[in-house]
């Protein structure tokens, strides 16, 4: 069976600044796969020219078969592939509900049936739907992004970082919630920094250094790889420190 | 007093039109994110298409009550709006789209707009000239309220289209997709597209019902005073005063801070020389500035 994505020795980078050199990514149907690696390995920059953020230098990206190389971010989200960036992922002065809404934009019809049952896979946020957005707390923001981005039913999620900066009980609170979409049968995608509790709960990890893939394992055995250990050492240090 | 109470009513009527206008120019700075000096140039363009129906074709139609204009009005308006969002959704589409895919700032875009609004200016006046015009001929008679209290049936209309305008667009802004979006757009609009909207399409929009605003706050200034083709350049520092009062983006505020504009200004003339006005609301900018830098409610769309 063909991958649901496959992005093939992708290049792209800021402006004329080269910096993911020809990568390759594949995830299939309904699978979690982490993108691991220090800080300014690329990995953002490689997932938001999947989402078509950026615009790839080279290489190609097709998606449930069909070649989406050349679309732009909300053709991405028609084609069923969603993006939650890493912060400023929320509308601050717009509501939750509207939030949500606003991800539902390209629906035709049933917007409002697709919030509710959004907002019941989130209990905190379906509390108070009127709140807005600029309100909300961390943990609260990323929750209501990750919903955001599930209102078009997306066959593939694509998360930027998303338990950077909370604490570890939101943290848990969110790979818990990517668990549980991911066993609705949506695709996850997701970088992390926090790449021990991420790579305990991906079916496939891939390792990004200095803008190249140098590694591609199953989730598990990437833990125990003594050569990822070293490849973070870096990374376990500022870990360890903060 | 009566005449303090007086002066506060011409204010709320000229106020009323400065946030007419200043509900266009603060939609379209949210979403655009640059200060479109061609407004005031856009409104006397407005005005000046409505005078091509009751005034140039002469379809002044038969009265509407009391009012000085007839039913042909309403054709002018609609084709003085449809012109201006025309006229912002061209600019758009040859000008600033061009400026905003090369990544130019928004000091590059403001004076793209304020040679556009030369332009437009000199238009007017070469098709128009530049005697001042008036769409009706005759005296609108005031009504006389208790107290002894002027205002005539057309600042009544000016008022009441104000107040039905500006809860229009806040159902637009608030309850229909299309506002929803233009709120997002203006929130974030990378991350608008990544939800799926066509900022593009957004931006036209926003263009569009902004121009409407702008036709119609241009054909209501030339009721309530006359058609000239430099009304609306002059009337360019009263809308900016009302629209950073309101706080950028909002438009709930600049409507507010039209009216504060309005009334201050004819109020001050009470004890200064008219003629010095204009400089009124300046001087209340900047102290409201002083103690609140975002405007009176803060910003955003």
């Amino acid at each position: 069976m063909n991958p649901l994505l496959e992005a093939t020795e992708v290049s792209t980078g800021y402006g004329e600044l080269e910096i993911v050199h020809g990568v390759s990514v594949d995830v299939d149907q309904g699978e979690l796969v982490t993108i691991i690696g220090p800080n300014g390995a690329g990995k953002s920059t490689l997932l938001k020219a999947i989402a078509g953020v950026l615009p790839k230098f080279s290489g190609t990206v097709t998606f449930d078969g069909r070649d989406v190389t050349p679309l732009s971010a909300p053709k991405m989200v028609a084609a069923g592939a969603s993006f939650v960036p890493q912060t400023d992922n929320v509308f601050p002065s717009l509501s939750i509900r509207e939030n949500l809404e606003m991800g539902g934009y390209q629906r035709v019809s049933g917007v409002s049936d697709r919030v509710a049952e959004v907002l019941a896979m989130f209990p905190e946020l379906e509390r108070r739907p009127g709140e807005q957005a600029s309100n909300l707390s961390g943990g609260q923001r990323q929750a209501l992004a990750i919903g955001r981005a599930l209102m078009l039913d997306p066959r593939l999620l694509m998360l930027d970082e998303p338990t950077a900066a909370l604490s570890p009980v939101m943290r848990e609170e969110i790979f818990d919630r990517i668990e549980e979409i991911r066993s609705r049968g949506v695709a996850v995608l997701m970088v992390e920094q926090n790449a021990k509790e991420a790579l305990a709960r991906s079916d496939r990890g891939y390792v990004l250094v200095a803008g190249e893939a140098v590694l591609e394992q199953a989730g598990r055995e990437m833990l125990d790889n003594p050569d990822v250990g070293r490849l973070f050492l870096g990374l376990e240090a500022a870990e360890s420190a903060s | 007093m009566i005449d303090i109470i007086q002066l506060v009513i011409i204010g709320i009527i000229v106020g009323s039109i400065v946030g007419l206008g200043a509900m266009g120019l603060t939609l379209s700075y949210g979403v655009m994110k640059f200060a479109n000096f061609a407004h005031g140039d856009s409104m006397a363009l407005g005005m000046f298409l409505a005078f091509i129906v009751v005034g140039d074709l002469g379809w002044a139609g038969g009265n509407i009550g009391r009012l000085s204009f007839g039913w042909g009005m309403i054709p002018a308006i609609a084709l003085a709006m449809a012109g201006v969002a025309m006229l912002n959704v061209g600019a758009d589409l040859t000008i600033y789209r061009r400026l905003r895919s090369r990544g130019a700032g928004i000091i590059a875009m403001a004076i793209a707009s304020l040679g556009l609004g030369i332009m437009v200016r000199a238009v007017v006046q070469m098709i128009w000239g530049s005697a001042p015009q008036r769409y009706a001929t005759g005296i609108n008679p005031a009504l006389t309220l208790p107290g002894d209290l002027k205002v005539k049936p057309d600042q009544f209309f000016i008022v009441g289209l104000t107040l039905v305008v500006a809860f229009g667009l806040y159902l637009l802004l608030y309850r229909t997709q299309l506002g929803k979006a233009m709120r997002a757009t203006s929130d974030n609009p990378e991350l608008a597209e990544i939800a799926g909207i066509d900022t593009q399409r957004i931006r036209l929009s926003t263009w569009a019902i902004s121009g409407a605003l702008t036709a119609l706050a241009g054909v209501m200034l030339a009721i309530q005073a006359q058609l000239r083709f430099n009304a609306g350049f002059e009337f360019l520092l009263p809308l900016f005063a009302a629209t950073i009062l309101g706080g950028i983006g909002n438009p709930w505020g600049a409507l507010l801070g039209g009216l504060i504009v309005g009334v201050t200004q004819e109020v001050s003339t009470e004890w200064i020389d008219p003629g010095l006005k204009p400089g009124v609301p300046f001087v209340l900018l900047i102290l409201i500035l002083l103690v609140r830098p975002r405007g009176i409610f803060g910003s955003s769309v």
